[in-house]
Order: structure tokens, then C-alpha cells, then sequence
């Protein structure tokens, strides 16, 4: 975290046109040090203010009573240790929270991928209309989740919705979805699903496409059935992808958020509420330190999470 | 991780001579109900857009009907001039669109000039600020909403629009990419060009630069869609409904005293929705590669 220190070396800026002789520390890298410094400047004092500096600042306050009254003057706050940190862990409501961002991520990483790895290998084997079905199937990505949130409020409603209108034709009664406590977590999932596994789905199959050709028909050719040539050719030569793949859905669910603040504000009874939702409505109550101290548990557990998968998916051959 | 990052894998659409492993060339040829499997899976796939789209044209009693209709019994677009004159959607969509085209032109400039360095050049702490700027990536957005409010609200730049840009001004997402896409680039061009005693900010912006456009390109469309689609953090800053962006002023809408107007968050939901996808639609190949190529949106 010490890229002030380094910065402190840059030097000003040499004339562009300097003749890459006559200098007894070798000029040309000199030149290269100093123009690279000018070019990464600009990022990096954003960077330094927006991202870097926040970050450290958040792990700062989370060991403080910081409060919204306290922001033109933040340093004026008391030091707490790790008090905010024990009041989170006996909260019923963070760990109510916890369990969901759970549930979230155990049902959501493993459907989207198994979906966006059965469209990508179905893609693969597509001759004609590959690119027209990779759009098609990709298009759910690049719309806001809070507008599809929206749509899909109205799809998943009691009555009037098109899904227990769809099901109704085979003769069930279909529940409100985002009415129940036990049903509405689930449904904010395959929404997720819906809108996520496309991400996935390209780069399965960009992966699935670098595995060579030679391999499957050798199997096939010693007599490998479709199941046995992806459970021992596709899925080995597909760990790195898959792993890589892993890591950002993992990420992604453990940041779940707009759905459930746009479809069931948290609600049935906080069944939906996760913990970047619970993060919001304590900065909402201006419990600025106590929001930090909760972000930095679900930051640790991000990477702690990341490292276990690499750990896991890697050591396996 | 790093072989998803750093192996571009040929795409499909790609002309056939362009790589040597494709198995669709000489795979077997696909049996006829998988295309069929894939079509019923793409019209539910985008059922959601069609109904949505569809939805937003009826009146408000004909969307709220039970059993709900497809299509719609009378057409009518009163749920887009009310968004558009009793609501101030021009106002949301034009924050929305200097937001977004701010955030992605501050990235295509920092992110390439940053990028090049990393990929190219020698200098003090390359590998500290290469390392700094990775570990970033998988910071979440609610990591530093809190602290980066009370730096906004000191600086007096909550309820503005620069508040919501610079905060994402320069992303590692950006610079990750160019790296990427410069280091492609063989350096027996930058060799020449320091031979021809060319100097080194000069080699960037007049040689390397221009061979960057269709990274640079491909950055600026991801880094739109993706404020454009952003949503915690303008909603943290902005706190009078005049700087409102869509997804914010949509959420607010749809959990508020406008909550049961259907049809106006249906058509709302078009707005928001409709320009991400043309443009999408329109450069899908660029973005298609990013993803593949970096294998993050």
C-alpha cells in the first residue's frame, strides 16, 4: 500500500527529443523511467484518491465510532478497537444477513455455471447461427439489473404474473413468488441466473474452443461416449477456465444487492436481505463505522473465499 | 487465472483461417434438434424483453389484468408521455449519458496511457503499482462507498455529477485490458522508432496509440455500459431527484409512492434498457472479444 512511496521518485519530465547519449546512467532508461511516470501519473492519482485511499480508510473507520454527524470533522472520532466488529457478530440481523449472502452464493455460482457450461458446450457444437445465438443468450448482461428487477417484479407476481400464468396452463396454482419468506430468496436466484450466466457462457466457450480437436477424436475413436469425452476431456482441459469462472460469479453473489433492494426491498421478514444490502441501510442510519466494520467482513471473506478456490481447483491434477 | 487472461481464444464468428484449432470446420455436423433445444432456449432467454416491451404500450388497467393479456388490447403511449412530462426521465437520461461517457473516456485515456507503461516500459515500482492496481479488482463497490461519501461531502462534490464520475475515472478493469493488448504488440516497433531517435512520450501517443483503437475501443463500450447499468453508488450521492440517473430514479420509483404505476416503470424500464442494448447489438463483436480476451466484463 506504499505507492506514495514510490511516487516520491518521480522526476520531472525530460525534454521528448533528449540524444540517447552523454549521460553516465544510461540515458535511454532514464528517459523510459521518467516518461513512464509521466503516463501512469494521471491513473494513479485517482486511483490513489478514489479507490487505494478509500480502501485503507474504510479498514480505518471500521475501528472507530463514526457516525454521519462526525463527517466534516473525521477525525474527531473516538478509537474502539474492535468493538464494531463484536457488535456485528452478536447482530441477529448481520448474521440473518450472513446466512443469505450464503444461501445466495451456494445456489447461484453453481446454477449459473452448470447453465452457462451446458449453453457453451451446446454452442460449440452449433455449425450455423453460432454468433446469432451467442448474442441472443448474452443480451440478459448488458441490461441494468435494477430495469430488469422491475420486469421481473411484475413476472413473478401473484396474480396477473406471467409466470403463474404460463404454469397455470398445466394446471398449477402457482405461489407469490417474492411473497414468501422461503420462496422469495430462490426466485431473486434464477433472476440472477438469468441475467448473469452469459458472461460465463462466452468465456466457456472461448475455453472450450482452445481444447484441440486431435484429443476428443482419439477418444472417440477409443470408444469414449459424449458423457465419458466431457467428464475426462472437456472438464480436466476446462480447470483453469472454470476456476477463473468460479472466483468472479463467487465474487459477484457475494455483492448480491439491487435485485433484492428493486423486487422485495429485503423483505419478506429480511429473507432477501443480503449483507451489501444490510452494509446500505446502516449507512441510511448513518452508522458510518459500523457499515465499514461490516463491508471489510464481506471484503475479508471475498478473499478468503478466492483463495480457498485456487487452493482447491488448482491442487486437484 | 492467468491463462483465461492471457490466451485470446479465436470466437466463432471469426473468419475460418484465423485459428488453427476451430473444431467446427471439421467437427461433426450438428444434429438439427439442437438447434431446435437452442431456439426454444433463447425465446425464453428473452421473453422478459419481448413482455416488457410489449407491456409497456397498454394502458395501465390492461397490465394489471387478471389473467394478464401478451398482447396488448388497445395501444396506447400514454406510460412514455407521462415518463417524459410529468416525470423527468429527460432529465435522468441525460445524467445518465454524461456520466457514462465521461467514465468511459477517462478510462480510454488513463487506462491505455497506464496500460502502455506497465506492458512496455522500464521504471521504479512497476511491479508495486501492477500489483496495487490487480489487488483492486476484486475490492467490492461497498468496500468504499462510506469513506469515498465523506471524502465527496468534504470536497462538496455529493449531489454532483463529477461526484459520480471521478470515483470510476480510472478502473483496474481498464488498465488490465490494455496491458493485455499491449504487450501484444511486438517491441521491435518501439526499438525502431528510439533508433530513429523518436521520444518516448512521442513512441505512445503517435505510434502506439493509434494501433491501440480497437482495445481502446472495446474499453470505452464496456466501461459505458457498465456506468450506465451503476447503481450504488449514485444512489449514495445523489441525493435531489435532479441528479438522479435512470437505474436510480427507476429503483426509487419502484419501491415508492409510484410503485403500483406498472406501466410507468415498465416504460421507465425501456428507457434504460433499450439504448445499452443498440449499442450492444451495434458493436457486439468488440465486446464479445473483450470479454473473451480478458474474461471480465
Amino acid at each position: 500500500m506504499s505507492v506514495t512511496a514510490t511516487e516520491s521518485r518521480r522526476e520531472r519530465p525530460a525534454q521528448d527529443s533528449r540524444p540517447p547519449k552523454s549521460r553516465h546512467v544510461d540515458p535511454t532508461r532514464r528517459s523510459q523511467a521518467v516518461a513512464a511516470w509521466v503516463l501512469a501519473l494521471p491513473f494513479c492519482l485517482l486511483f490513489l484518491v478514489f479507490t487505494a485511499g478509500p480502501v485503507l480508510a474504510s479498514l480505518g473507520m471500521s475501528f472507530t465510532d463514526m457516525r454521519s454527524t462526525d463527517v466534516r470533522s473525521p477525525l474527531g472520532v473516538e478509537f474502539v478497537g474492535l468493538e464494531n466488529y463484536a457488535d456485528l457478530l452478536s447482530d441477529p440481523v448481520f448474521r440473518k444477513v450472513t446466512f443469505n449472502t450464503l444461501i445466495y452464493l451456494l445456489l447461484g455460482v453453481p446454477l449459473t455455471m452448470a447453465s452457462a457450461l451446458a449453453v457453451a458446450v451446446a454452442l460449440n457444437r452449433v455449425t450455423r447461427l453460432r454468433g446469432f445465438f451467442r448474442v441472443g443468450y448474452y443480451l440478459p448482461v448488458v441490461t441494468s439489473i435494477v430495469a430488469v428487477s422491475v420486469v421481473w417484479k411484475f413476472l413473478l407476481r401473484d396474480e396477473g404474473g406471467l409466470l403463474n400464468a404460463m404454469i397455470g396452463w398445466f394446471g398449477i396454482d402457482g405461489p407469490g413468488w417474492l411473497d414468501s419468506t422461503t420462496l422469495a430468496l430462490p426466485s431473486l436466484v434464477a433472476m440472477s441466473v438469468w441475467r448473469n450466466f452469459g458472461t460465463m457462457m462466452v468465456i466457456f466457450l472461448a475455453g472450450l474452443q482452445t481444447i484441440p480437436r486431435e484429443i476428443v477424436e482419439a477418444a472417440e475413436a477409443d470408444g469414449a461416449n459424449a458423457w465419458g469425452r466431457f467428464r475426462h476431456i472437456t472438464l480436466p482441459m476446462l480447470r483453469p477456465t472454470l476456476l477463473f469462472g468460479a472466483v468472479i460469479t463467487s465474487i459477484g453473489y457475494l455483492q448480491f444487492f439491487e435485485e433484492a433492494f428493486v423486487m422485495t426491498k429485503g423483505g419478506p421478514l429480511d429473507s432477501t436481505k443480503s449483507v451489501t444490502f444490510f452494509t446500505y441501510e446502516q449507512f441510511g442510519f448513518g452508522n458510518y463505522a459500523y457499515a465499514s466494520a461490516a463491508a471489510y467482513l464481506l471484503f475479508l471473506a471475498i478473499v478468503l473465499m478466492t483463495l480457498a478456490q485456487f487452493r482447491l481447483l488448482r491442487e486437484k491434477d | 487465472m492467468t491463462q483465461t487472461l492471457q490466451t485470446p481464444a479465436p470466437l466463432g464468428d471469426e473468419p475460418a483461417t484465423v485459428g488453427p484449432r476451430r473444431r467446427s470446420d471439421r467437427g461433426p455436423s450438428t444434429p438439427p434438434w439442437l438447434y431446435a433445444v437452442m431456439a426454444v432456449g433463447l425465446f425464453l432467454v428473452v421473453i422478459p424483453f419481448l413482455w416488457m416491451v410489449i407491456s409497456s404500450f397498454k394502458p395501465e388497467a390492461e397490465v394489471r389484468a387478471v389473467p394478464p393479456t401478451w398482447w396488448p388490447e388497445t395501444v396506447t403511449t400514454e406510460n412514455y408521455r407521462q415518463l417524459f412530462t410529468k416525470l423527468d426521465f429527460p432529465r435522468y437520461f441525460l445524467n445518465s449519458a454524461i456520466v457514462a461517457v465521461a467514465v468511459a473516456v477517462g478510462n480510454m485515456v488513463f487506462c491505455s496511457m497506464l496500460g502502455y507503461a506497465l506492458a512496455k516500459l522500464d521504471f521504479p515500482g512497476k511491479r508495486l503499482v501492477f500489483a496495487v492496481v490487480l489487488g483492486t479488482l476484486m475490492v467490492p463497490g461497498v468496500v468504499t462507498f462510506v469513506p469515498l461519501f465523506v471524502l465527496t461531502t468534504n470536497i462538496g462534490l455529493t449531489n454532483t455529477l463529477p461526484g459520480m464520475i471521478l470515483p470510476f475515472l480510472a478502473g483496474p478493469f481498464g488498465v488490465f485490458l490494455m496491458r493485455q493488448f499491449v504487450m501484444s504488440l511486438p517491441d521491435e516497433l518501439i526499438q525502431a522508432a528510439r533508433v530513429d531517435g523518436a521520444g518516448e512520450l512521442r513512441i505512445f501517443f503517435s505510434i502506439i496509440l493509434p494501433l491501440c483503437g480497437p482495445a481502446v475501443a472495446t474499453l470505452g463500450v464496456l466501461t459505458f455500459l457498465t456506468s450506465w447499468n451503476n447503481f450504488l453508488w449514485p444512489l449514495v450521492v445523489a441525493t435531489s431527484e435532479d441528479k438522479y440517473t435512470l437505474p436510480v430514479a427507476l429503483a426509487l420509483y419502484a419501491v415508492g409512492q409510484n410503485a403500483t404505476k406498472y406501466g410507468l416503470l415498465l416504460a421507465g424500464s425501456v428507457v434504460v434498457v433499450l439504448p445499452v442494448l443498440a449499442v450492444f447489438l451495434m458493436l457486439q463483436r468488440h465486446i464479445m472479444q473483450g470479454i473473451a480476451s480478458t474474461g471480465i466484463k
